[in-house]
């Protein structure tokens, strides 16, 4: 019974630790811009397949001589996807946001210009690389240890470390550094903030840096433990981090860390007691409970709206 | 005004040659299958072996029916593994394309819908892999190729208490799939039968779109069964599988006929190898007529045929029998489809590349199941052969 609890905390940290990681992306853009940026569970998505290739090409796949190690094809394979994701993201940004930002369009339009670049991205890749899933190699030996009768992989254990790490890193840029509190002023009056010479599209373009990477973080990490993509895959996590963001207060990075875990614990913990039938059912029903009784999310702080 | 003259041209032409067409004999039949979605490898397969069959009858000078020799014509629609799409392409082909008779959809999922369309509009629906009772049930212009999961269920219980020396066993399967849901509740019904109620220790499922199965499979492993039963497609089976050795799960797997695909060994790698599935064929040491196909298709694609691509050969080598049976065809397409369905009811057997096979009267094929273990080469190997 308890090696049983033991292991489904760890279940429930590694599948908490994925929506943690995409729900960070979600607050941080919604967090500055006031925008729900729905295509980023497909940012994940190219994350993912990002990594794929990049990691293919370094293991010696498309004619480059393989030189490098496994670990070090994985230790060159995130930056570079974090990077090339961002690109991404921010492309996103410049051709389907700011133009519509510019014109001053209401935000319902622009969230309806997210969801339907989640759905070019989603298409696009089913066009370009075709409907049969992809393998994605296994980097880094994989070492089951036991104790008792839990067990726990190297991997677990990395994409926990790596989601908690990622939040102390997030929540330090945005409260100690100025670039950090120039996002947080934008959140705060987006119109008497350039009035004071801060340059607000590079502000911008930098949380939709920050978002993006998180997104090419989870899609390896995401990658790594379920190794099969296809270009569906990002649709239905991405939509319930966006959730968990909720949940948790969105637009306060702890919200959307917090909100996360409680959703993955909250969706193991029903498998762990109920038929797994009821999971959605019971686990929405709950998030649904406390929304009723938090409209704003943990976190959240009310706003009123200024006509 | 220019352009418009140009389209009224062009519309003109393309008239006559779809009239062109039309005078030189054709024989149209539309394949319902998934090329995008949940299994496009599925979809890949049964249009890889149909253009081969059309192939090997167009080179001949086309299909002999009485006197006459009719090109075929093979129309591919994409239903991408949806059953709402399923329906729609149904209606498609049958309304817009003008088939003679549909082959597919595959899984259970679409065909079960489908069938219900192909039924109503008295067109002769073939489905080569769909194995769920409902698809032919009670529809008169419905058959299929494959076995039945109230056959293919006891099969996987009798081997697995033969060859595991299993009394206890654990299932998951997903929820929003027909396939994987009927024969998950045919499993535990036979199998709690022959070992006792009870004896089925863990019953778990997962939703669409699912990745991790975590929970399910620590509860499954607390319970110690003697093996899990598997009953889902290939590219959930590489997750669970993996997941279950991740999760200190060292006993052994059993696999329904949706484990068989050509990708299977490509998305699950070594964990899969040393398992058990229950399938219509096996590709490795097969003989005769099947030797033949088998060989012939990796020469031209380059890789084993799946039991999918097999059976999508027999199903609608079955339907060309019907269609040549029937003699004559006259032209007017709602007869000559009813002229087609009486032949598919009168064919007595059939003997195909997936085993020989008599039609009962629902439209059901009467034929053998095989057992197969994945070896280290991660090849298909023929264990056993079950008949009914």
């Amino acid at each position: 019974m308890f090696d049983t609890l033991l292991q489904n905390i760890l279940n429930a940290l590694q599948w908490g630790s994925f929506y943690s990681l995409i729900a960070l992306g979600y607050t941080l853009v919604y967090g500055v811009l006031r925008l729900i940026n729905f295509a980023h569970g497909d940012i994940v998505m190219v994350g993912a397949y990002i990594a794929f290739f990049i990691s293919s090409l370094l293991l010696g796949q498309y004619g480059m001589p393989a030189f490098l190690p496994g670990w070090a094809v994985l230790a060159l394979t995130i930056p570079l996807t974090m990077a090339l994701t961002s690109v991404v993201g921010v492309t996103l940004e410049r051709i389907a946001y700011r133009p519509l930002r510019r014109k001053g369009a209401n935000r319902l339009y622009v969230v309806i210009t997210a969801l339907m670049a989640g759905l070019i991205l989603e298409n696009g890749n089913l066009l370009v690389l075709g409907a049969s899933r992809k393998k994605f190699p296994e980097l880094i030996e994989k070492v089951v240890y036991k104790f008792g009768s839990t067990y726990v992989t190297n991997l677990k254990i990395g994409v926990i470390l790596t989601a908690i790490l990622s939040f102390i890193g997030l929540h330090f840029i945005i409260t100690r550094t100025k670039v950090g509190m120039a996002m947080r002023a934008i959140s705060y009056d987006k119109f008497a903030v350039p009035l004071m010479g801060i340059p607000i599209d590079t502000v911008i373009v930098f949380t939709f840096v920050l978002g993006s990477s998180m997104a090419g973080l989870a899609g390896i990490l995401f990658a790594l433990s379920y190794p099969i993509l296809d270009p569906y895959m990002g649709m239905s996590i991405g939509w319930k981090a966006f959730i968990a963001a909720v949940v948790g207060g969105i637009g306060d990075i702890r919200g959307a860390f917090a909100g996360g875990f409680i959703l993955g614990i909250i969706e193991i913990s029903v498998v762990a007691v109920f038929p797994s039938s009821y999971r959605d059912l019971i686990a929405f029903s709950i998030l649904l409970l406390i929304l009723t009784i938090r409209p704003t999310g943990l976190f959240g702080v009310a706003q009123t709206t200024k006509i | 005004m220019k352009k418009i003259l140009t389209l009224i041209l062009a519309l003109i032409f393309s008239f006559m040659m779809i009239g062109s067409g039309l005078a030189a004999e054709t024989i149209k039949i539309g394949f319902n299958i998934p090329l995008t979605g949940e299994i496009p490898k599925v979809g890949e397969s049964s249009k890889f072996a149909a253009e081969m069959l059309k192939a090997d009858i167009n080179g001949q000078g086309g299909l002999q029916v009485g006197d006459k020799k009719y090109e075929l014509e093979f129309v591919y629609e994409d239903n991408e593994s949806k059953a709402e799409s399923a329906v729609a392409v149904a209606q498609k082909l049958i309304d817009r394309n003008k088939v003679l008779a549909i082959i597919g959809p595959n899984s259970s999922k679409q065909a079960v819908p489908a069938g219900e369309i192909c039924d109503l509009n008295e067109t002769v629906m073939v489905s080569p892999w769909s194995t769920n009772p409902d698809t032919t049930l009670d529809r008169p212009f419905v058959f299929r190729a494959a076995f039945l999961d109230p056959f293919q269920g006891p099969v996987a219980v009798d081997f697995a208490m033969a060859q595991f020396k299993a009394k206890t066993a654990a299932v998951l399967y997903a929820l929003a799939n027909d396939y994987s849901k009927g024969l998950a509740e045919i499993f535990k019904a036979d199998f709690e039968k022959k070992n006792g109620s009870g004896s089925v220790l863990a019953f778990e499922s997962y939703g669409d779109k699912d990745q991790d199965f975590s929970a399910q499979l620590t509860k499954i492993i607390a319970a110690k069964p003697d093996f899990i039963f598997l009953p889902n497609n290939y590219n959930e089976v590489a997750l669970t599988v993996k997941q279950a050795h991740d999760l200190g799960w060292k006993g052994p797997f059993m696999g329904s006929d949706a484990w068989g695909s050509a990708e299977l060994m490509n998305l699950c790698g070594d964990d899969c190898i040393g398992h058990f599935f229950s399938t219509h064929y096996a590709a490795a040491g097969a003989q005769g007529e099947t030797k033949k196909f088998i060989d012939r298709y990796n020469a031209k694609y380059g890789y084993i045929p799946d039991d999918v691509a097999a059976l999508t050969w027999d199903a609608t080598r079955l339907v060309l029998q019907a269609i040549q049976e029937s003699g004559k065809l006259s032209g007017k397409l709602r007869k000559d489809r009813k002229t087609v369905r009486e032949a598919m009811a009168n064919i007595k057997s059939f003997a195909g590349i997936t085993g020989s096979m008599k039609l009962d009267s629902q439209g059901d094929p009467i034929k053998c199941a095989v057992v197969v273990r994945i070896n280290e080469k991660g090849e298909f190997v023929f264990t056993k052969s079950v008949c009914p």
